[in-house]
């Protein structure tokens, strides 16, 4: 923890993706989205639009796609639910590669890879180009309610903390003979997943007694201006000189 | 004698379950002493910390600082006066960067512009930390963090500082700096630590609780060197520890 720069997702670069304010870049996922899921399931060709469109964006990006392929693996649930709709789907049958599966259920289970995937890789690109925190800044200039920037970002803030504690309860674990891969000790790895959101809630409280202790009211001041007054720098400057 | 900027008297607490954690505290802390509050695990020091900015309130007895007593409509300027240092930097550090943080609580006061940011510098100089007034929290080391911590109570400029286990997790080069930088602080001190060769060093007076009453108040050096008290109470000195060898400072 608190080794790497930014946070896991985020890839570093300068290209003129990265350079691109946050809040014209959410907008544009945003609409890239819609745009996707609005694409009737048939216009095969369009879907290939959108990869062409998006592959674009990660060439520019400069974010290497070895980057971002082992970060899709978020979708995995979709893709199994995706690959099995056309075998438990009604309707009429077809023959695919020698196996009798539902027209509708193949073409559904197309439909949900694709649109999956493409918003998936996407919001990858948004964020392995945009540090969290100009991801804040983006949806406060957005006009999001700022209570659910707030949650935001505690969660940003708390993500790497509550992984830590996971981290550790995992080493835990395999110290003890447990292989949280294996489904043999899945029973074990719901338990400690349980015990890790009580723990997480616990801290919860203690953060909330911490700010409760330095006056805090149930508003967060607004701190956007903070730094443009008398920065540490301008103390620097006489120091050094 | 002046008025003291802790003064407890008769403080009893029992949790809504039933379990009673302090029975008649009697506690007076006066400006500019540095005081170490010892006891073993249970003894109820959270608890007692809890109350001193009225998170908790008495079940029976009074607490006030610097004549302020604490009470429903005084608690913003008790939290004011009373800085809570508490025991892990990542429940005090929330926002997303040092210097947000150092600033969330004279911006809680009303404290804005220039006057902030001046408050959120000088917090973090008196710590050493200036220089990472824009790093996320989670990305300096765990020293780092703690002394942080310290700055983000240092920026309400309290009349006390109160410190739950300061030394605890830190390396002996971070324990050591954090004493320095406390030594170096003009502030009025209570710091509650099972790191008796700490409050040694710091502390010219400490107070022993356990089982939620005070059994000893007194210089360090008589405390520590107290043996049938510390064994009663579950004290112990470090391996090879000797207070009565330590030259002072």
């Amino acid at each position: 923890m608190g080794a790497g720069h930014g946070h896991r997702l985020h890839f570093h670069g300068h290209s003129a993706v990265h350079r691109a304010p946050a809040h014209l870049k959410i907008p544009a996922l945003l609409a890239f989205v819609l745009v996707v899921v609005a694409t009737p399931r048939e216009w095969f060709a369009v879907y290939a639009v959108h990869l062409a469109v998006l592959l674009g964006v990660i060439a520019v990006s400069r974010v290497p796609l070895r980057y971002l392929a082992p970060r899709m693996v978020v979708e995995v649930p979709f893709v199994v639910f995706a690959l099995l709709m056309p075998f438990v789907a009604t309707g009429p049958r077809t023959e695919v590669l020698g196996l009798t599966v539902s027209e509708p259920g193949l073409l559904a289970g197309w439909a949900l890879l694709a649109k999956g995937t493409l918003g998936v890789l996407a919001s990858l690109t948004l964020a392995a180009t945009t540090e969290p925190a100009d991801v804040l800044r983006g949806l406060r200039r957005l006009r999001l309610p700022s209570l659910l920037v707030e949650i935001m970002g505690f969660m940003v803030r708390y993500l790497d903390v509550v992984t830590a504690d996971l981290t550790r309860m995992l080493t835990a674990m395999r110290s003890r003979g447990v292989d949280p891969r294996s489904p043999r000790h899945w029973p074990v790895l719901a338990r400690s997943l349980g015990s890790l959101f009580i723990r997480s809630y616990e801290r919860g409280e203690r953060v909330h007694l911490a700010m409760v202790s330095r006056g805090y009211t149930g508003e967060l001041p607004d701190l956007a201006d903070l730094g443009r007054g008398v920065p540490a720098h301008h103390h620097h400057a006489q120091a050094a000189s | 004698m002046s008025t003291p900027v802790l003064d407890v008297r008769g403080l009893a607490y029992a949790y809504p379950d039933g379990h009673q954690a302090l029975f008649g505290i009697d506690l007076h802390v006066h400006r500019g002493e540095r005081v170490a509050l010892l006891g073993p695990n249970g003894a109820g020091k959270t608890t007692l910390v809890l109350h001193l900015n009225g998170i908790l309130t008495a079940g029976a007895g009074s607490v006030a600082v610097s004549g302020l007593p604490v009470e429903k409509g005084s608690l913003k300027e008790v939290r004011r006066r009373v800085g809570v240092v508490f025991q892990d930097p990542d429940d005090q550090l929330f926002m997303p960067t040092v210097r947000q943080d150092v600033a969330f609580g004279p911006a809680n006061l009303g404290v804005r512009g220039a006057e902030l940011d001046q408050r959120v510098h000088d917090a973090l100089a008196r710590v050493g930390m200036a220089d990472y007034a824009d790093r996320p929290p989670h990305h300096l080391s765990f020293g780092q963090r703690r002394r942080v911590a310290v700055a983000t109570v240092l920026a309400m400029q309290p009349e006390i500082l109160v410190l739950d286990e300061p030394s605890s997790n830190l390396d002996p080069a971070s324990r050591r700096e954090l004493a320095d930088i406390l030594r170096s602080l003009d502030v009025t001190v209570l710091m509650v630590t099972h790191d008796l060769p700490y409050a040694l060093e710091l502390c010219p007076r400490s107070v022993v609780l356990s089982g939620g009453t005070v059994v000893a108040d007194g210089p360090t050096l008589e405390v520590l060197t107290d043996e049938p008290l510390m064994r009663t109470h579950r004290l112990e000195l470090p391996f090879g520890f000797d207070p009565r060898t330590v030259r002072p400072r």
